[in-house]
This record gives C-alpha cells, sequence and structure tokens, in this order.
C-alpha cells in the first residue's frame, strides 16, 4: 500500500539566513524521504550532498528568431512587445524576451519565429542520504517557476517509486514565482529566519505568501545570538500570527567549517548547534504528522 | 552612473554594500539609491527617511468572456505559460502563471478575451539630504517581480550617479535589475556557496557585456579561495570587508557601519573611483 506522502518546503524570504544548511541536516536527521532543491538558480544543495545524477533532461523555453531578409521594418513587433525586448532597430535581445510569441503572431512578413533553446537541466541523482531532484537554470534563464514545477513533479515520482513518506525540498530566496511554484501542494512550510530587522521584515512577507496558498508556515531562528532583542521580536510576531515557533540555532563558525568540508554539521561535530537542529527536526515531524512532542 | 549589487547567493551583503555605499557617496555629492529586490525590499531599513511619494504598478490580465467563448481552446493553445485553459467547456486563467503578454486576446477568433489591470505592486521614494532613495514592492501573493524593477528604473535621473541593490540569483529579476548598468559590483562571502554562487553571477555579467569587480564580505570564514578565482579570472578585487562581530550586529539592527566606522567613507569613495575608471576604460 502506498503512503500518503507529506512535503515539506524550507523557505525564508531573506537569502542567506540558511535554508540549504538546514536542509542538509535534516537530510541526516530524517528517514524515508527524497530530496528536492527548489533553488533553480542558485542551487547550493548538491555542494553538500555530492549527488550522483543519474539521468539529466534539457529544459527548454522558447525565444524569438528573426530573419532578417523578411523583416520590412514595419514596426508591429515592437509596439506589441510588453518586455522590452525590441529594441529601436527592432532587433531582438535574447535575454529581455520571455518566449510569449506576440512578436510572431503580430508580423505580417512571416519574419520571426519561436525557437526553442536549452535554458537549464534537471537532474535526477543518488546522494549519501537516498535520491534527489534537482536543477539548473542558466545564467539569466527564463521561466525558473516551470523548472521549479519540474524539479517537485520529479521529486513526486521518486518518492511513489520508491514507496517514501516525505519530500524535502529546498526553496529559494524571495516571494515571488519560483517560491510561489514551490509552495504548491507542500503541507507544511519551514521558514528559516534570523535575528536582523531585515531578516524579520522579510519573515512577514514570507510568512504572508505562505498563508495565502494555504500552507501552513512554522518558524525557526537562524544565528539566534545575534541579537536577543530581534529574536524576541520574532517570536512576538509569530506568537501575535499564531504560527508556532520551532526553535533557535545559534551562530556557529562550525558551521561554515562543515561546508567547507562537504558535509552537513550535524554529520560534521555535536554540541549545541546539533542539539537545537535535532530539536528543530523534532518538532517538524510532529507537525508533519500530528504526533505528540 | 548605473552600479547594480548583485550576488548570485543571497545574504551576502548585497543590502549592506549597497547602502552605505550610497552613505558614503552622500557625504559628498548627489546619489540615488534604488532598491530593486522588489520581492523582500530591506535597504529602506537602513535608511532614515519618509517615503512621501508613492505610485501604483499594474500588470494586464485576461478577462474571458464566457458567453462569447466558443471554448475553442486556442488561447490555452497558443499560451506559452500555461496561464489560461478550457476546463469542462469553461476558459479559465490563472493569473499566478500569466506574464500578462497579451498574446491570448490576439489570438482568440472570437474576440473574447480583453484585458484588465490588476495591481501587482507599487513604487516608493523619498529624499534625505543628498540621498534620492526609490523601492520597489512586489504584493504578497502575486509573482511576478520585474514590472515593478522596471517601473523603477524609469525614475532614475542619468545625469547623477545611480547604485541599484539586486535581487538574489541570476534569473529574470536579477536580469532585469543590470539591464542597462554600467558596472556590476558583485558581493560574495569566502564559503563553496559563494564562489558557487559567484560564477553563475560572473557568467550572466559576461552574457550582458557589464564590466564587473569583486566585493569580498565576511573575509575571514571560510577558506575558499575566491582571491584566486578573480586572479584566474582577471576579475577585479575591488574590496575586502572582515568578519567582525560589531558590522553584523549593527547590521541586525539597521544601523549602517559607515555611521559607525566612518574611515569605512573614504574606502567606499575610493571604491566608486576605481569603478569609474574601469568603465570608463570599457568604453
Amino acid at each position: 500500500m502506498n503512503k500518503q506522502i507529506k512535503e515539506l518546503i524550507v523557505i525564508s524570504g531573506k537569502g542567506g539566513t540558511g535554508k540549504t544548511t538546514l536542509v542538509s541536516s535534516l537530510a541526516a536527521l530524517a528517514e524515508d524521504f527524497v530530496l528536492a532543491d527548489c533553488d533553480v538558480d542558485a542551487p547550493d544543495l548538491h555542494l553538500i550532498l555530492d549527488p550522483e545524477n543519474y539521468q539529466s533532461e534539457p529544459f527548454y523555453t522558447q525565444v524569438a528568431v528573426k530573419d532578417e531578409e523578411k523583416c520590412s521594418g514595419c514596426g508591429q513587433c515592437l509596439d506589441h512587445c510588453r518586455f522590452g525586448a525590441i529594441d529601436k532597430d527592432y532587433s531582438i535581445d535574447p535575454l529581455a524576451c520571455e518566449g510569449c510569441g506576440v512578436c510572431e503572431f503580430v508580423c505580417p512578413e512571416g519574419a520571426i519565429r519561436m525557437e526553442e533553446e536549452v535554458s537549464g537541466h534537471s537532474y535526477l541523482s543518488k546522494t549519501r542520504y537516498g535520491s534527489m531532484a534537482h536543477a539548473e537554470l542558466g545564467p539569466g534563464g527564463e521561466a525558473s517557476g516551470q523548472l521549479v514545477t519540474r524539479v517537485k513533479e520529479n521529486a513526486r515520482d521518486l518518492s511513489a517509486e520508491e514507496n517514501k513518506e516525505l519530500i524535502l525540498v529546498d526553496g529559494s530566496p524571495g516571494i515571488g514565482c519560483p517560491v510561489i511554484a514551490s509552495l504548491s501542494n507542500a503541507d507544511l512550510a519551514l521558514i528559516v529566519t534570523e535575528p536582523t530587522q531585515s531578516g524579520i521584515h522579510d519573515l512577514e512577507r514570507i510568512a504572508g505568501v505562505a498563508q495565502h496558498f494555504g500552507v501552513r508556515p512554522l518558524v525557526c531562528i537562524n544565528k539566534s545570538d545575534l541579537s536577543e532583542l530581534n529574536a524576541e521580536e520574532i517570536e512576538n510576531f509569530a506568537s501575535r500570527k499564531g504560527i508556532q515557533m520551532v526553535g533557535r540555532i545559534p551562530y556557529d563558525r562550525e558551521i561554515v567549517e562543515a561546508m567547507v568540508n562537504g558535509k552537513s554539521i550535524v554529520e560534521y561535530t555535536r554540541g549545541e548547534t546539533v542539539d537545537a537542529i535535532k530539536g528543530v527536526w523534532e518538532k517538524v515531524r510532529a507537525n508533519l504528522w500530528n504526533v505528540e512532542d | 552612473m548605473k552600479i547594480a549589487i548583485t550576488a548570485g547567493k543571497g545574504g551576502t551583503g548585497k543590502t549592506t554594500v549597497a547602502t552605505n555605499l550610497a552613505l558614503a557617496l552622500s557625504k559628498t555629492r548627489k546619489v540615488q539609491l534604488l532598491d530593486c529586490d522588489v520581492e523582500e525590499p530591506d535597504s529602506h531599513i537602513f535608511l532614515d527617511l519618509n517615503l512621501q511619494s508613492q505610485e501604483p504598478v499594474y500588470l494586464s490580465r485576461p478577462k474571458v468572456d464566457q458567453e462569447a467563448c466558443d471554448s475553442c481552446g486556442i488561447c490555452s493553445e497558443k499560451c506559452q505559460f500555461n496561464a489560461i485553459a478550457v476546463v469542462a467547456e469553461e476558459t479559465m486563467v490563472y493569473p499566478e502563471l500569466c506574464h500578462g503578454c497579451g498574446l491570448c486576446t490576439l489570438v482568440c477568433p472570437q474576440d473574447a478575451i480583453t484585458e484588465s489591470s490588476h495591481k501587482i505592486g507599487k513604487i516608493e521614494w523619498g529624499n534625505e539630504d543628498n540621498i534620492k532613495f526609490f523601492q520597489g514592492e512586489l504584493t504578497v501573493g502575486d509573482p511576478i517581480a520585474p514590472p515593478i524593477i522596471e517601473a523603477l528604473k524609469e525614475k532614475i535621473d542619468p545625469s547623477e550617479i545611480s547604485i541599484l541593490d539586486s535581487p538574489p540569483g541570476t534569473a529574470c529579476p536579477a536580469v532585469e535589475t543590470l539591464q542597462g548598468a554600467d558596472f556590476a559590483l558583485l558581493v560574495t562571502e569566502p564559503t563553496p556557496f559563494g564562489l558557487h554562487d559567484l560564477e553563475m553571477a560572473v557568467e550572466v555579467s559576461r552574457k550582458m557585456g557589464i564590466p564587473h569587480g569583486v566585493v569580498i564580505n565576511r573575509y575571514g570564514i571560510g577558506n575558499t579561495d575566491i582571491k584566486g578565482y578573480c586572479e584566474e579570472n582577471a576579475i577585479p578585487l575591488l574590496m575586502t570587508i572582515p568578519d567582525n562581530r560589531e558590522i553584523a550586529e549593527l547590521y541586525a539592527d539597521g544601523v549602517p557601519f559607515v555611521l559607525k566606522k566612518p574611515e569605512w567613507i573614504d574606502r567606499f569613495t575610493a571604491l566608486v573611483e576605481e569603478i569609474s575608471s574601469l568603465v570608463q576604460e570599457n568604453k
């Protein structure tokens, strides 16, 4: 019988709060799961998990290409493009082009056609903790949301094939399309924040996004001893919004040392930080499967 | 001159560099600071000023007249973003996927699709002494950031220097910020994650033909050889900011460190002079 698969996504709003560091540690603690790295335009989880890719699939997007011979210079393309991808001389800027196809449709000379280009790759891999779906968007690539959706579909297929009970997702910073794509169908969002004024501001927005899309957020504070005042402000915010706090992880230089050695901190050392991360995982686990603490 | 502060990786110190740089320059000249991280705009936390003015930013969104629609499905077939589909004889729009390109309205043979404007966010601005500050903010739940960045950039007065604080990553919002910049200042940290994402930011800058240089923040943590990487790739290393508890605590409290460490004012001023000569060389 197939188990009911749960999806946990780790997000932060603000970049650099420690999402990937935490996901790599959770991977060392959790059991019966597959991984998905949905930060497709700056993926870093592979630097810790050292995956062995066994399948690579190109990710295609459309880009407008013009036949100069056929172009009469009528300017219809320039008038209709909403992405600033047609220059005044009617040349096409491929980096600004979103591949929508409006210019191809409006060109009376048939001088523009849409071509597929490889703008990234998605991968299926084996890691020391199990299977992983991930991807890399080429620099300046379009449609990161669609690539995120593919990574999540791959992860769901993997978890079904291997009869796993959990998909552990590393999200991307921000609150825009890749984050919204990665929230789709998630059961729980673990928000990693830091006790800085920026961290607090960004937490309020990302928590709003998770709730907007009906995904229940939990919050943990990383580098928690940087400012007690700000840490308390975060806890007060969470309590006002009815969001459960799942722990504080202290600032620890060993986290960087572990990263330099290609390890999660849980594999690398023992002590206060590792205990704190274990505490976070216990609370998250209890929330995922509604078990008592 | 437009200087974009970018990184690839999040949390390396883009906002720290952008705000301190703007404040240092404002001691002697006028400067524009634009917070282009419209998903999570944080620069305002470090500036003591009122945002007196604001403008909404709209995106077009299709509206289907179900009476006129005969469910032919051409809109759905043509849409590159899977944002419109015929479900049980009814044509549905999925706003979270729509890019507002307008193709569906053009291709509909029944002229059943019109567009309405949907507010996706706002831009705001204000002045304080020599700083003119602009920021954009994407509405929570809306996915598409680039039109807000575009609206922000339209406010730039090209006769004065402008500093653009970029969002993380190397996808559309970062590219939109970099578009038209004279220089990309890449802020990184000496960790494996920092280097990996720096390489991606370098690749984007090269692809866009924008001259670039590197600032290493939290210099002293990790052991990743960013200096060596810069030398090998002939990328100028323009500044290092030490890993320092005091700087981190000032950041935590929303205080730009040039206010407490005035020796950095000259360093940031010299940094802009160096950038300026690199931009000249490139022309």
